[in-house]
């Protein structure tokens, strides 16, 4: 039980400040001082405090989206281990369960822009769920790669202790192929550049932010604080593949854990100050490319070991 | 008892439409009555089948019958109640859909003939997923195979609805000659037309050549890519309640005929399972792709069926591998994840088919493209196709999620061991994560088209909603969709059972290995479905005094329009044009050019590139080439005639020793 509130807490309330360090980040590579760290959490209980605007359009399933869209990471975390703190859920094929929350979520906020007529949320909904049908075979074959390692299907024994010492073997070279894999799905699911651009919402290239374009008020809070969760679970992936390291002890595991978050949020930062936005016809081209990059450190993973 | 019990349920199914055909043309009494037969009649086949699966029921009858080789010989066994269940589960619902999608008095000229051969349909399934005996089989089989023409030509009057009858008949007939061969074959070696017992066939020679006829036959009927040719069309033309029987149910006769058959083998090669495996990945993600392209709701529909059968070979596959390299986890994972989409599929298919039902009954059209915003209208039937959409899409909490879970797990439990053929298994993952992403689209689309936004065209936006007696059986769909889903554990001795039944050799693996975690997928399940409750609840709370007067936000723009709004073409466009290589897309309209651009418009077209490409050609050119032949060869000269007897005597002379 206290597993599970350490768990919560820490997504709940370390997951805005995410968004605060890339922010930051960009800030600084632009030359500015930039808003505080705590921006996101000022922006969230601003947001929290407003009333709404809605389309004469919506229907309920314009509401059901935000809601769906919080609740999925949530759920999606306690199947996860943070770092060192292993999964307060878990059992053998939760990572299927794991990749099809996320489709939920994906299913009703395309669902909701649609539900306003709106064409330019029309036009991102149908590139959102586009390119994420091309960024779920990647998951799957970096999963399958990580089962293979780890021989077990739960995603507390994909991400286990064992990680630290596989680095260190011929496994070395799969590892290192799907961490790549999973940063570029991490980018696209996120909605962050190269593949999409989180700060504007008018450019006709934009797919995940022209869909949440009508929201306003307490429904786009949700979908904000359920993005900045988002970000959290899956970089938790990231974080615990290329930082294994554990201490052994809890608050030892913990602050890995957080400082390998930091990290990876001032990488995007980097990644987004230094990269242009993709032509849109180049975003399937690279999500093919790392699909046949899993598949490669699958064929390495079932002949090294 | 319990196999009389079950007999009078199919009598009475199959007698369900003959009053009607006794009293006039005009009255109603011959519906009621027709759905108060099928009612009971399933009402006792449920019975009897849950008796005779009983630990101490007879479960199977033997009567003589007077044709040679044949015996009226019936069995109920678990392998045979999975697909029972839904059958006996979709054709009540069917029947009462019927009352208010299909009334006689709306429809004098067919609606006699739609409930004499659904009646006869359903009784024709009973017997075939039954029956014992090949020649009992194959009269089931024609049975079917006939009533579902006439269900499917139901509008006689149409010509589409005629083409697609006769595409399905020619493909029918051409599968049953392969089963004809079959069985031939399969009493050689038997034998007797009595179906041999489990795991008693040997592979080699005749055994292949049986699998692979069976594979023909029963791919047909199922709708297996290269196979699927009748199918789009003939689920377009069938009234929705007849579509959701034949897509929900019947296609799965031929599933069940495949995994029938190769319960036969002693020992399954290699080969078999790597085909069987391959043919389900192509007949999912094309037929996903297929249906992205269709703006026909009841063709986009049908088009799914071909990538559910796609899903549930999947799952064949992965339990033929398993059984060729001697891996129960597989094995049982495998069938039981593709018995379990089986029935999922015809629960959440013929809810689909039901909603489409009730939209096309609104706005009498099945163009997705001029629909939009029925959602206000037709609320429950809104809810209902949403819960079906997310069903379809493998998507937790509904059931549709259990089954691919359970395929998931199978694949991946090929991984450990070193690397074999049977670790082709593993490909079924992302195979399946690719066609959950497809199908993803594909209903965000349906759904997000049809029930959300603004009404594109008149008919829409005067939509009624759909009345009680069609609301129901939705209801009743929906809550069995939603209860495998929540729970389910509930099916697994089920699943387990036919498991066995199919491959003896699992009988030592108890079910507390593989199929244990199904209480905790159900548990989350439970636990997303209150959260995403009290997260609905709460923002529904906060925005009730918000002011719904505003319109959609145009960009600055202030005059929109519902024709503004994303087109099925335009939405599939990008995913479509991803796989236009294996879609053969037909785009018409210009691009939009210069400062002052003419009108210009926009629409694609994605034809079927097995019939329309292929077949459709081919069949042109061989009758071309067959004229000019008999122009050349029947030229009307005596004297070539009397050569061609003078040649054929010689040639009868050299070949006869």
């Amino acid at each position: 039980m206290a597993g599970f509130l350490l768990h919560l807490c820490l997504l709940l309330l370390f997951a805005p400040l995410l968004q605060g360090v890339i922010t930051r980040t960009k800030a600084l590579f632009a030359g500015r001082i930039g808003a505080p760290l705590l921006q996101p959490y000022f922006d969230l209980r601003r947001l929290w405090g407003k009333g709404f605007v809605l389309s004469r359009t919506t229907t309920w399933v314009f509401l059901a989206g935000p809601a769906v869209a919080l609740t999925v990471p949530v759920l999606a975390s306690l199947l996860l281990p943070f770092g060192g703190l292993p999964a307060p859920i878990s059992f053998e094929g939760d990572l299927i369960l794991f990749v099809y929350l996320f489709g939920l979520g994906r299913f009703f906020t395309a669902l909701a822009a649609l539900d306003t007529g709106s064409s330019f949320e029309g036009m991102g909904a149908a590139r959102e769920v586009t390119f994420s049908c091309l960024a779920e075979p990647t998951i799957l074959f970096s999963l399958i790669v990580l089962a293979r390692i780890s021989g077990g299907l739960s995603l507390n024994s994909l991400f286990g202790p064992h990680l630290a010492g596989a680095w260190g073997t011929g496994a070395a070279a799969p590892l290192g192929l799907i961490l790549v894999c999973l940063f570029v799905v991490l980018l696209v699911e996120n909605s962050r550049i190269p593949f999409d651009d989180p700060n504007t919402h008018l450019e006709l290239t934009m797919i995940h932010e022209v869909m949440v374009l009508d929201h306003s008020g307490p429904a786009l809070g949700m979908i904000l604080y359920g993005a900045s969760l988002k970000l959290m679970v899956l970089g938790a992936l990231l974080v615990r593949l290329a930082f294994p390291w554990q201490t052994g002890h809890i608050l030892g595991d913990v602050l890995v854990f957080l400082g390998g978050l930091l990290v990876l949020a001032i990488l995007i930062g980097v990644v987004e100050s230094t990269m242009a936005r993709l032509r849109l016809v180049r975003v399937p081209q690279i999500l093919i490319g790392t699909v046949l990059i899993s598949i490669f450190a699958l064929v390495l993973v079932l002949r090294s070991t | 008892m319990a196999i009389g019990l079950f007999m009078t349920g199919v009598l009475l199914m199959l007698g369900s439409g003959f009053p009607g055909l006794l009293m006039p043309r005009e009255s109603e009494g011959g519906e009621r009555i027709f759905v108060a037969l099928i009612l009971l009649g399933s009402l006792c086949g449920v019975v009897g089948t849950l008796l005779s699966l009983a630990p101490d029921g007879n479960a199977a009858l033997n009567l003589p019958w007077p044709l040679p080789g044949a015996a009226f010989s019936l069995a109920i066994d678990p392998l045979s109640a999975v697909f029972l269940f839904p059958l006996f589960l979709v054709a009540p619902l069917g029947a009462i859909y019927g009352l208010g999608y299909w009334p006689q008095r709306d429809h004098p000229n067919n609606g006699r003939q739609l409930r004499l051969f659904y009646g006869v349909i359903g009784a024709a399934m009973v017997l075939l997923l039954t029956a014992r005996n090949g020649l009992l089989f194959l009269f089931a089989w024609e049975a079917m195979a006939l009533s579902g023409f006439f269900l499917i030509t139901t509008e006689d009057n149409r010509s589409d609805a005629r083409r697609a009858g006769l595409i399905y008949l020619a493909a029918t007939h051409t599968g049953t000659l392969a089963l004809i061969a079959l069985f031939a074959l399969l009493e050689g070696i038997c034998g007797s037309f009595t179906f041999p017992p489990a795991a008693s066939l040997a592979a080699g020679g005749a055994g292949s050549a049986i699998f692979f006829l069976g594979l023909f036959g029963f791919g047909m009927k199922a709708g297996l890519m290269p196979l699927h040719i009748w199918l789009p069309g003939a689920h377009a033309a069938a009234p929705s309640h007849a579509s959701a029987l034949l897509s929900g149910v019947m296609i799965k006769t031929g599933i069940y005929g495949l995994v029938r058959l190769t319960s036969f083998y002693a020992a399954i090669p290699p080969s078999w399972g790597i085909i069987v495996l391959a043919l389900g990945a192509i007949s999912g993600i094309l037929g996903v792709a297929l249906a992205i392209a269709q703006h026909d709701i009841k063709r986009l529909l049908a088009y799914h069926s071909v990538e559910n059968i796609g899903i549930i070979t999947l799952g064949l596959g992965i339990a033929l591998i398993g059984r060729s390299s001697q891996q129960p986890m597989l094995v049982l994972l495998g069938i039981s994840g593709a018995l379990l989409h089986t029935v999922n599929h015809g629960l959440f298919k013929s809810l689909l088919f039901y909603g489409a039902g009730a939209v096309i009954h609104a706005t009498g059209s099945r163009q997705i493209d001029g629909m939009g915003g029925l959602l206000r209208r037709m609320k429950w039937t809104g809810i209902c196709f949403l819960g079906g959409a997310v069903a379809i899409c493998g998507l937790p909490p509904f059931n549709g999620f259990v089954s691919e879970w359970l395929i998931y797990q199978g694949a991946l439990h090929s991984l450990p061991g070193s690397v074999s053929a049977s670790q082709l298994a593993l490909l079924a993952a992302p195979a399946l994560a690719l066609i959950g992403g497809l199908a993803l689209a594909c209903f965000v689309k349906v759904f997000g088209l049809v029930f959300l936004g603004e009404p594109r065209q008149e008919a829409a936006a005067r939509a009624h909603p759909a009345p009680a007696s069609m609301r129901l059986p939705m209801l009743v769909l929906l809550l069995a969709c939603a209860w495998i889903g929540l729970s389910p554990w509930t099916v697994a001795p089920l699943l387990q059972r036919a498991a066995t039944v199919w491959s003896p050799s699992l009988a030592p693996l108890t079910l507390a290995a593989p199929l244990a975690h199904l209480p905790m997928i159900g548990a989350l399940a439970w636990s997303l479905l209150l959260l995403i409750a009290v997260a609905g609840f709460w923002i529904a709370r906060r925005s009730r005094k918000a002011p719904r007067d505003a319109s959609t936000w145009g960009c600055g723009y202030l005059a929109p329009t519902p024709r503004m709004q994303y087109s099925a073409s335009s939405f599939g466009d990008l995913i479509v044009g991803l796989f236009r290589v294996g879609l053969l897309t037909e785009r018409h309209g210009e691009p939009v050019a210069g400062p002052f651009p003419k009108p210009s418009t926009f629409s694609s077209h994605t034809p079927d590139a097995v019939l329309d490409r292929a077949l459709l050609p081919a069949a042109g050119g061989i009758a071309w080439l067959s004229n000019r032949l008999r122009r050349f060869i029947q030229n009307g000269h005596t004297s070539f005639y009397l050569l061609y007897v003078a040649l054929t005597l010689i040639v009868l002379f050299a070949l006869i020793p």
